[in-house]
């Protein structure tokens, strides 16, 4: 095990692949010479090349786009995103090229790009750079969506998308990068669509993906570990295919649950979740579902309208105690 | 001078997506193909000067009026139209139709339905070329109104600063779908925006199969030669409507009388006539037996199968070790050639595309924006 940031775990699955596989690309704003504009790129022109890591101009769609069309004719592009606001500009290429290439082509295309970047809350940045976007991609058939907690899960989750054959949305957390944590030594992979139990308990489940694990549903089941309340926290890292299997294994064990995402909370993931886990152990359930989600509003710059907007570790504990019927 | 063999290769084709539309057109008057169909027709020589210019493992692409440039590249007849039938021997087993045809056999990477979305594909397509230090081409057509999308200008300006080996054809028939182009540019002569990236713009008579071949065939080698990209405007026309659906009511049928003087089909068969090539007799033979060749591609799709349900499990992510579908294999059980990649551990990237040193140097501070 070595300490690193999430940052570095990231630079190091960029660089392993590379070395590895010299179809693998990077292309991006501010990827090259500025070495990224949150350092993820950090050193990769200087071992790789202007061809392999390449500054884009601010075209998003254009980029996008062109990283689709070198995939299609095999190279395995990743396409950084600087953030994931950004990638809206982006969509028609994601949404109507990459994820539908297979289908369109009935299977004579295929489609190996990682589209990358960070989504969510950066830190008093106002409204259009404040969003946690995955449902857009969650709800694309033919995209796999993969939002990585911990250093660990980012760096084996990365190096599992570059591998993928097929178009992979990675959402890292703008917040996340200076973040430490244990990361295994030589060749770390973590398989896409697998969830990931970070702290095992059996009277409620509590399911989270992204920051929201570290900023706010790691220390809600501490503290309610100090009241007595064991909680199960469930770390989804791919949204989509959604490890179901994993999901229901919880809820049948724990009978409750709480679903805590960053994003709102209209055809949200957790919406999504929270239709399955009725649908599939109805029985199991002691309680209605309960989620903690970003306000239905959209991300002020005032500190104090930011923090509010946001779940919280006081709104997750009260949603376990309404579980709990405490 | 062109050879015989070219004029009459030329001929040949031109007629045959003139057919193959008709009896396309036919189909959907009877409701057999259904959903949007758009026609190519008046348009044939732009395809097809195009594609006789290039060789067969240049890459090519196009929007949704998308039926003739595969059958240019040399598509089965028979599998096209059953993919407009929406029948499982369709070259996508029926679930792309009329607007998303791919036949990676033959180097046709697609029919993509939003207006301008190919190209920003193209010049990926010319990036891994460059990349993998291949002298290939690629050729992306797209209309006169994708012109005014972001994705085109976002790409010249990519493609030409990195000078990728792209040739851009647009096909101006005057109209996205009812709006007459002059009505929504600012500058309606689209060969001039190049000027605005740098690169090299051209303007051709896309009624002329011969000019747009000659054309074509020039800019190719350029682009091999690695001078970059090159965007073409051809001037042509569709004489149907913008779909089957569109009665065309935006233009007047004294305009499309006068253009259909200009119908490229005659235009070469009068050429081949006048170079006493072939005589009138030979070439309505050639006719005929194109016609015979479409309808059989009809009773071929009338003939097929819908696709099994089971379809539904298929296609949309490939699963570990999953092989690509090769049409031709799966439909008419032939060996077939397919596009094959260079490993990660072979491929040896030497491009450079930007200078490594000296870079900085000629930012000064007072240029900052």
């Amino acid at each position: 095990m070595s300490e690193l940031s999430y940052r570095d775990a990231l630079n190091q699955a960029l660089n392993e692949e590379m070395s590895r596989d010299a179809n693998v690309f990077l292309m991006g704003e501010e990827v090259a010479r500025y070495n990224g504009a949150y350092k993820v790129s950090q050193g990769l022109l200087d071992k790789f090349g202007s061809a392999r890591v390449v500054d884009a101009p601010i075209s998003e769609l254009g980029f996008a786009g062109l990283g689709v069309g070198a995939a299609m004719v095999g190279l395995r592009p990743v396409i950084e995103m600087m953030t994931w606001n950004f990638a809206i500009l982006a969509m028609d290429q994601i949404v109507n090229n990459a994820a539908k290439l297979r289908h369109m082509s009935g299977g004579q295309l295929r489609c190996p790009i990682v589209f990358r970047g960070p989504g969510g809350a950066g830190g008093r940045l106002s409204s259009q750079h404040s969003q946690a976007l995955e449902a857009h991609y969650v709800h694309c058939p033919g995209l796999k969506v993969v939002a990585p907690a911990t250093p660990a899960d980012a760096k084996g989750l990365l190096k599992s998308a570059i591998r993928d054959d097929n178009p992979i949305v990675f959402i890292e957390g703008e917040l996340l990068y200076g973040v430490k944590g244990d990361v295994p030594d030589g060749e770390h992979l973590v398989p896409i669509g697998k969830a990931d139990i970070k702290r095992p308990g059996d009277q409620v489940t509590i399911i989270t993906w992204s920051r929201m694990l570290l900023w706010y549903v790691n220390e809600a089941a501490q503290k309610l570990a100090d009241q007595g309340i064991s909680a199960e926290v469930l770390d989804l890292r791919t949204l989509r295919p959604l490890d179901e299997e994993a999901i229901l294994t919880s809820v049948r064990k724990t009978n409750r649950v709480v679903i805590v995402e960053e994003g709102w909370p209209l055809a949200s993931v957790g919406a999504t979740l929270t239709d399955l886990i009725q649908r599939e152990a109805f029985d199991d359930l002691d309680a209605p579902v309960q989620r903690v989600t970003g306000l239905d509003i959209n991300m002020s710059y005032a500190a104090n309208l930011e923090a509010a907007t946001q779940p919280s570790v006081e709104r997750i504990i009260a949603a376990v105690n309404q579980v709990l019927y405490r | 001078m062109h050879s015989p063999e070219l004029l009459l290769r030329m001929y040949r084709k031109m007629v045959l997506l003139r057919k193959f539309e008709e009896r396309a057109g036919q189909a959907y008057g009877l409701k057999k193909i259904q959903g949007f169909c758009h026609l190519y027709i008046g348009q044939e020589a732009v395809a097809v000067g195009t594609h006789e210019a290039l060789r067969p493992d240049d890459y090519m692409l196009t929007g949704y009026r998308d039926h003739a440039h595969p059958l240019a590249r040399g598509a089965d007849p028979g599998m096209l139209m059953a993919e407009l039938f929406g029948k499982a021997t369709g070259y996508s087993k029926g679930k792309g139709g009329s607007m998303h045809l791919f036949d990676i056999e033959h180097h046709f990477y697609g029919g993509y339905g939003i207006v301008g979305g190919q190209i920003p594909l193209a010049a990926g397509m010319a990036f891994a070329s460059r990349y993998r230090n291949e002298d290939r081409v690629t050729v992306c057509f797209f209309g006169d109104a994708a012109a005014n999308q972001g994705a085109f200008h976002e790409t010249l300006n990519m493609a030409a600063k990195w000078k990728l080996p792209v040739i851009y054809v647009c096909e101006n028939n005057r109209y996205g779908m009812g709006t007459d182009i002059r009505r929504v540019s600012a500058e309606p002569e689209i060969a001039k925006r190049a000027i605005g990236y740098n690169m090299r713009g051209e303007s051709v008579d896309g009624m002329d199969v011969l000019k747009v071949f000659e054309l074509v065939k020039e800019c190719a080698i350029d682009c091999r030669k690695g001078r970059g990209p090159v965007l073409i405007e051809a001037h042509t026309y569709r004489f149907r409507g913008h779909s089957m659906s569109d009665a065309a009511t935006y233009r007047s049928k004294e305009e499309v009388e006068e253009e259909r003087k200009s119908d490229p089909i005659p235009k070469l068969r009068d050429e081949i006539v006048l170079r006493k090539i072939a005589d009138d007799a030979k070439l309505d033979a050639i006719d005929a037996e194109v016609k015979k060749e479409c309808e059989e591609a009809v009773a071929f799709a009338e003939a097929s199968f819908e696709p099994g349900l089971e379809e539904l499990q298929h296609d949309t992510w490939v699963a570990p070790g999953e092989a690509d579908q090769r049409p031709r294999e799966r439909v008419r059980g032939v060996k077939v050639e397919w596009p094959s990649y260079p490993s990660g551990d072979q491929l040896k990237v030497s491009w450079e595309l930007e200078p490594k040193a000296g870079h900085l140097s000629v930012v000064k501070e007072g240029a900052k924006r």
